[in-house]
């Protein structure tokens, strides 16, 4: 198991240079050079063309991405911001919590949200309490968040007065995001969790179990949970994916100060070594999640198992 | 009927199952009456499609949720009928009175959990004595190794093991609670003819030594040969003949079906240049033809059989029992 891990750790190394490499050139293909960005268009030409040449503009491209490249490595630098001009380091240091605990909570809920209702609903086939939550997760995958936001807003920070609107002082600030973020996710998981159990409640192996004598519940929990939900792990790595994107706009109707709303602005003012290193942690967040859904994966399902174990 | 006898261990009468589905009916048994006695097997015979299968899920009560139904009819394993029971009581009597090994091996055991634990499993769920996790382990090794695997095997995997291996297992998991009666279903069809041979001769070996009843599904009149001592021949969801495994695959006098089925394989020995196959196919379980089931196809067909339904007739003063009106006084009953 070791040796897979280490092989999967390793594996994502040429991933995030990739992505490094990919961001830096979509930024430096856009217009502008770093001295007009910073002194402003009616700045005088000779100090504009002093600072790009401090900033390494004037080098060739390859060059400077590996001195960004060399920053990053050697010295944890990932430049200074055009707009503040302070280490962006710093400044997505301290956002970078409330988007964490906004896309891992929403994950969190979503995943057991959507799991076990999805189980419920499977077991319970074409009951009330099946269509009932077959259409509603319908609704919400069909909803767009932003406006699912703006509604729970509306519903329990302005009429009832339960929740905040916005900001990130407590943890009930989060509650709302948190949900708004994970109702598309739940609905995905119920509807992919649903319809894999009811493929696995088919197979033969589990008319093996009932030819045994297990009861209803050890056929649920002991042989097809674990078969019906290979498929739903790989999907949640997906999921986590489109909820990181997800967390850059609920954060903007939410007003929360984090990585998203950062990179938004950061788009706005072409601060161009902002978006760089934001999308560069989004990015190696996004591999670590994976390599987790990946071990789990491996960890539930023999057949990968067994080709790491010995 | 008289009253169960002592030596009876299932009894099956006047069996019918339907399957209903959003667009039609499926009338898969339709009147099956079977006795066995302890001990004995019987080997079920048919073409694909015959309702063979369908017999042996309601004996265990596991015909398909909402499609699968008994709509006539009783079964009676020891004398108790199974109809009525709750499902709790369902339950001990699966696996431990009756198992079953299913058609196909390759898909019938779970591929998430080890070889080992899913015998375990079987112990388990039927263990009166409280064994011991020692004692459940010794005896699932017990059970490989009467199934000829090496018992260090028990933590791998099905997908580490080959089809035949995996049918083994199926059936060292089948006879761990010692069943009075085990229904192999196709036991052998999926693997190549060598391992057949083998798989057989120990299903054998073990009925003889457990004195298991059995009842063997197949549509293959050799590995009934090998295994019964009786035999049905089933046809659109009705035993068209029974009898000894002589009376049916030696005799002289058959119904015209198995008469056909015997024409219909292959045959190192014969002459026959071609094989005679029953013209025709199996009637449309959805609308079932009045009178005899096979008369459609049948060579010796007369003006009775597309009308009445033939009555089963003993034949001579063995076992032997043919469906057909050819064996009936002038026209039937
Ligand atoms: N779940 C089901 N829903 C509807 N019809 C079914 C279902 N299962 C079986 N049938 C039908 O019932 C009839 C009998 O099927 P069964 O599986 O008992 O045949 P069999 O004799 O076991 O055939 P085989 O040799 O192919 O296994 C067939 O016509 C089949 O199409
Ligand atoms: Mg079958």
């Amino acid at each position: 198991m070791y040796r897979y891990v280490l092989r999967r750790l390793l594996l994502t190394i040429p991933v995030i240079l990739g992505a490094i490499f990919l961001v830096f050139t979509i930024m430096s293909l856009t217009p502008g050079d770093p001295g007009t960005l910073i002194l402003g268009m009616t700045a005088d030409k000779e100090d504009i063309e002093a600072l790009n040449r401090e900033l390494g503009y004037d080098k060739p491209f390859l060059v400077r991405f590996f001195n960004y490249l060399a920053d990053i490595i050697f010295r944890f630098d990932f430049g200074d911001s055009y707009r503040t001009r302070t280490p962006v380091f710093q400044e997505i240091f301290q956002r970078f919590p409330n988007t964490f605990y906004l896309a891992v909570g929403s994950m969190a809920l979503s995943s057991i949200l959507g799991i076990s209702l999805g189980i419920l609903s499977a077991v319970r086939q074409y009951s009330f309490i099946d269509t009932f939550f077959t259409v509603m997760a319908m609704f919400f995958a069909a909803i767009p968040g932003f406006w699912l936001g703006l509604m729970l807003m509306l519903v329990f920070s302005l009429r009832l007065g339960w929740l905040p609107s916005s900001g990130v002082d407590s943890w009930r600030c989060f509650i709302l995001p948190t949900a708004t973020l994970s109702a598309g996710g739940a609905a995905g998981l119920m509807r992919l969790t649903r319809s894999t159990m009811l493929e696995t409640i088919r197979q033969d192996y589990i008319r093996t179990a009932r030819a045994k004598g297990a009861s209803e519940t050890t056929v649920i929990w002991k042989h097809a949970l674990k078969n019906a939900l290979l498929p739903v792990i790989t999907s949640m790595g997906m999921s986590f994916g489109a909820s990181l994107g997800g967390a850059i706009i609920i954060e903007t109707v939410f007003g929360m100060p984090g990585l998203g709303t950062y990179i938004v602005t950061s788009i706005r003012q072409k601060d161009v070594p902002a978006v760089s290193a934001a999308t560069l942690l989004l990015s190696v967040l996004f591999c670590l999640i994976m390599l987790v859904v990946d071990l789990l994966y491996a960890f539930l399902n023999p057949r990968i198992k067994a080709r790491y174990t010995s | 009927m008289a009253a169960a006898s002592e030596s009876v261990l299932l009894e099956i009468e006047d069996l019918h199952v339907v399957y209903q589905t959003d667009l039609s009916t499926v009338y898969a048994v339709n009147g099956v009456d079977i006795r066995l006695d302890y001990g004995h097997t019987l080997g079920l015979v048919g073409e694909t499609g015959a309702g063979k299968t369908t017999v042996a899920l309601s004996i265990l009560r596991l015909l398909p949720e909402r499609t699968g139904r008994v709509s006539r009819g009783t079964i009676r394993i020891k004398g108790r009928d199974i109809m009525t029971l709750p499902e709790k009581e369902m339950r001990e009597i699966r696996g431990q009175t009756v198992s079953m090994i299913f058609q196909d091996p390759m898909s019938a055991l779970n591929p998430v959990i080890t070889v080992g634990d899913q015998i375990a499993e079987a112990i388990l769920l039927h263990d009166k004595q409280g064994l011991t996790r020692v004692q459940v382990e010794e005896r699932v090794e017990e059970m490989l190794q009467m199934v000829g695997i090496e018992p260090e095997r028990k933590n791998g995997y099905p997908h580490q093991f080959s089809g035949g291996m995996q049918q083994r297992v199926v059936i060292s998991m089948a006879l761990a609670c010692n069943p009075d009666l085990l229904i192999a279903d196709e036991p052998t069809t999926a693997l190549d003819v060598t391992i057949q041979a083998q798989v057989l001769a120990m299903m054998r070996r073990l009925q003889e030594e457990l004195g298991t009843a059995m009842i063997v599904i197949s549509h293959d009149f050799g590995v009934v040969a090998e295994t019964c001592d009786f035999v049905a021949v089933m046809y659109a969801g009705e035993i068209v003949e029974y009898g000894t495994a002589e009376e049916v695959l030696d005799g002289n006098i058959h119904h015209p079906y198995t008469v056909g089925l015997f024409g219909s394989i292959p045959s190192l020995e014969s002459d026959a240049k071609r094989l005679s196959p029953i013209e025709g196919l199996m009637p449309d379980p959805t609308a079932l033809p009045p009178g005899c089931k096979f008369a459609p196809r049948c060579p010796h067909r007369m003006d009775v059989c597309t009308e009445q339904k033939p009555d089963t007739y003993l034949i001579g003063d063995g076992d032997l029992k043919i469906m057909c009106h050819l064996f009936g006084e002038g026209t039937g009953k």
